[in-house]
């Protein structure tokens, strides 16, 4: 296939592999920020093909992972509202709050459907004058410009009856966390989509105050290995900085119109990350000026916060201090079909990647 | 939480499995392993049997309709063990207000392909509902035929070995995406058809040519990965698949790729998996090849001489991955 096929080329493949066993001396560890890396490189089996020294660690970008059991628990609420659909992405329905999951609320009655972008969400509450859609606005920089855009046209249309709850959360003070955890990082695989709209400057402060390279990827096995291959160059040569790979998508200062929309309806907040707690100014709330369309302003919920499951080690895997398999309910009480840390739940999720391809 | 039937317990993944091993074949007693049709010895014949619900939204999709399904998998079902399908039932549930034209162009696809496989639908009931009660039509058919005793094995798995080749009859993931194709909330169109077709005239044609044929199966609901997976649980051997040998249609690929499945995992209505000796399987694929239905046939693997090993997959790329069974609704009601 066109675009796809010449990015999984095995004679490339192995020229990479083998470039990278050649420059390799030691130990390397780096961290694939994005969920949708860490995806890739079990599908393809990347770390069969990386000499031992490289140790590949999955990191907080999976915006599934990160979503917190309170914001859950807003949604298991909402959906319980007469009168009201949850017009959410797939990959939420099953993530566990402090009691219930959307899944178990639909299996119970609630209306909630999957639609596959705000648009989608947007039209049903337009098809459904009578009821309150309200779409749950999930993902890093890369998603919140389409929610921002959203919003606009519902505000735009007076629309009534079009609700979004924000869990948007961005990318650069969750890296900052990790790199100031403890965890010996060589290096950072950058996630491409989100700096294809913010753009790579702005982890220039990785190499900068932290002394760690950044390298921003692609999601096709050369793309990755040829990122592996750059950051593994940088370490030897004793000189981060940030660098792009995917320079198909990204550039330094990345999409100013698409920034331009998403700082227009959002402005910075803390948030809390499932596993981190809060952290200071990353994530996104909808600013006062579309007020009208934010479901926490005009549906306020009186819930108490919860504490996440104790035992479960998600905070310390997407901190990349541990690797699935030393949770002690990993494959045995956390699996797939019933899944007790966010990074279980989501196709990007570390756990869960561990389980189908390890 | 109280535990309740959700989605995922119809998807034919893990939870599916867990459902009917745990619950129905536990209670009725069933003889594991569980096969697409029961194989029952009597004397001097031995008699295959099963059945399948039809629930597939929406009811016409390129390719096909929920009529054809519903005759195609079951016969589908019965050719598979090994059996010459023989006699169906066919089973209404239909809603309160549904088009009488609509049932009528079903029917006459049902009538169509039943006479194409050359089986006869003898039996069957019908049950209307109140508005709301269902969703359109639910079908139901069984079907049964007798087949050797020298096929009875195919569908235990037991004589399956290590260095046995495993087979598929061709592309992968053209009945899921068709449907889906057809479902208008998904925003895009496709030129894919659903590959649903019955495979019986096609199978009979490689049991007659004497080939080995050590298992077989359709790759329906779970695709696949999940008929994989079953293999391995009743045979106890690993397996070594190349994905590079899987085939699958380009605009398959294209729309796995934008939409995040896996083809490996995508249901399928007209497509099979053989395991037999290695030395049959160029006359296998050789015959599969002259149908219609089959000329994308391929080897994609072996049987590997592990013990509880693992479903290895080689990526295109060269990488290697343990394959495992899928979890989860990848698509609901797509059959």
């Amino acid at each position: 296939m066109k675009f796809i096929e010449e990015y999984r080329n095995s004679e490339l493949i192995g020229k990479l592999a083998g470039a990278i066993t050649k420059n390799a001396s030691g130990k390397y560890n780096f961290m694939e920020v994005c969920g949708g890396h860490t995806a890739a490189i079990r599908r393809f089996g990347l770390p069969s093909l990386l000499p031992h020294g490289i140790n590949l660690i999955s990191g907080p970008g999976c915006p599934v992972c990160v979503t917190s059991v309170d914001f859950i628990d807003r949604l298991v609420s909402y959906s319980r509202l007469p009168g009201t659909i949850i017009a959410t992405f797939g990959d939420l329905l099953r993530i566990p709050g402090s009691k219930s999951s959307l899944e178990q609320e639909r299996s119970s009655g609630a209306d909630v459907r999957t639609v596959f972008s705000g648009f989608d969400a947007l039209q049903l509450a337009v098809s459904e004058p009578r009821k309150t859609v309200i779409f749950p606005g999930i993902g890093f920089e890369t998603t919140a410009p389409g929610t921002a855009v959203v919003i606009k046209q519902a505000a735009g249309m007076k629309l009534q009856n079009f609700l979004v709850i924000s869990a948007h959360k961005i990318m650069p003070p969750a890296m900052e966390v990790v790199a100031g955890d403890g965890v010996k990082l060589d290096g950072f695989i950058c996630p491409g989509h989100v700096a294809a709209i913010t753009g790579s400057d702005v982890y220039r402060f990785l190499p900068e105050r932290y002394g760690i390279g950044c390298v921003v990827s692609g999601f096709e096995p050369l793309d990755l290995l040829q990122s592996v291959l750059m950051l593994v160059n940088q370490k030897n040569s004793g000189n981060p900085s940030v660098e792009i790979q995917y320079s198909r998508a990204v550039t330094p200062g990345g999409n100013k119109k698409a920034q331009k929309q998403l700082f227009e309806v959002f402005e910075p907040c803390d948030a809390i990350w499932r596993g981190f707690g809060t952290i200071s100014g990353s994530g996104l709330k909808i600013r006062e000026s579309f007020r009208s369309i934010d479901a926490e302003t005009r549906i306020p919920l009186d819930l108490k916060t919860t504490a996440e499951n104790t035992s479960c080690i998600c905070g310390e895997i997407l901190r990349g201090l541990k690797i699935p398999s030393d949770c002690r309910l990993f494959r045995n009480v956390c699996t797939p079909d019933n899944p007790v840390g966010a990074c279980m739940v989501s196709a990007e999720g570390s756990c869960n990647t561990f389980f189908r391809y390890s | 939480m109280n535990k309740v039937i959700t989605l995922n317990h119809g998807s034919g993944g893990r939870q599916s499995h867990d459902l009917i091993d745990g619950l129905f074949a536990d209670r009725f007693r069933m003889d594991k392993p569980l096969t697409d049709s029961a194989v029952l010895p009597g004397e001097g014949f031995v008699l295959a049997f099963t059945t399948d619900s039809y629930v597939v939204d929406p009811l016409f999709f390129p390719g096909g309709n929920i009529g054809k399904l519903a005759v195609c998998g079951t016969v589908n079902d019965l050719a598979v063990s090994g059996a010459v399908p023989l006699y169906l039932s066919a089973t209404f549930i239909i809603e309160e207000g549904f088009g009488f034209h609509e049932l009528e162009m079903i029917v006459d696809t049902m009538a169509e392909e039943a006479d194409r496989a050359g089986v006869r639908i003898v039996t069957g009931d019908t049950k209307v509902v109140g508005r709301g009660k269902c969703d359109k039509l639910f079908i139901t058919t069984s079907g049964t035929g007798f087949l050797s005793s020298e096929s009875a094995h195919i569908s235990s798995g037991k004589k399956v070995r290590p260095g046995d080749n495993i087979i598929v009859s061709g592309s992968l993931g053209n009945h899921a995406i068709a449907v889906l194709g057809a479902r208008n909330n998904l925003g895009f169109s496709s030129p894919v058809e659903s590959d649903c077709a019955c495979l019986n005239h096609m199978i009979r044609d490689v049991l007659d040519s004497g080939a080995d044929i050590h298992f077989m199966r359709d790759l329906t609901r779970g695709g696949l990965a999940s008929v994989l997976y079953e293999l391995e649980t009743i045979t106890g051997y690993g397996m070594n698949i190349k994905e590079k040998s899987v085939p699958v249609d380009e605009p398959v690929k294209g729309l796995c790729e934008v939409m995040g499945f896996d083809p490996l995992y995508l249901a399928n209505e007209g497509k099979i998996l053989i395991v037999s000796e290695e030395n049959d399987s160029q006359k296998i694929i050789n015959i599969l090849r002259s149908d219609i239905s089959g000329k994308n046939s391929s080897v994609i693997g072996e049987i590997s001489n592990i013990k509880n090993g693992n479903i290895i997959l080689e990526t295109a790329g060269g990488g290697r991955r343990i394959m495992d069974l899928p979890s989860g609704v990848q698509l609901p009601r797509i059959c």
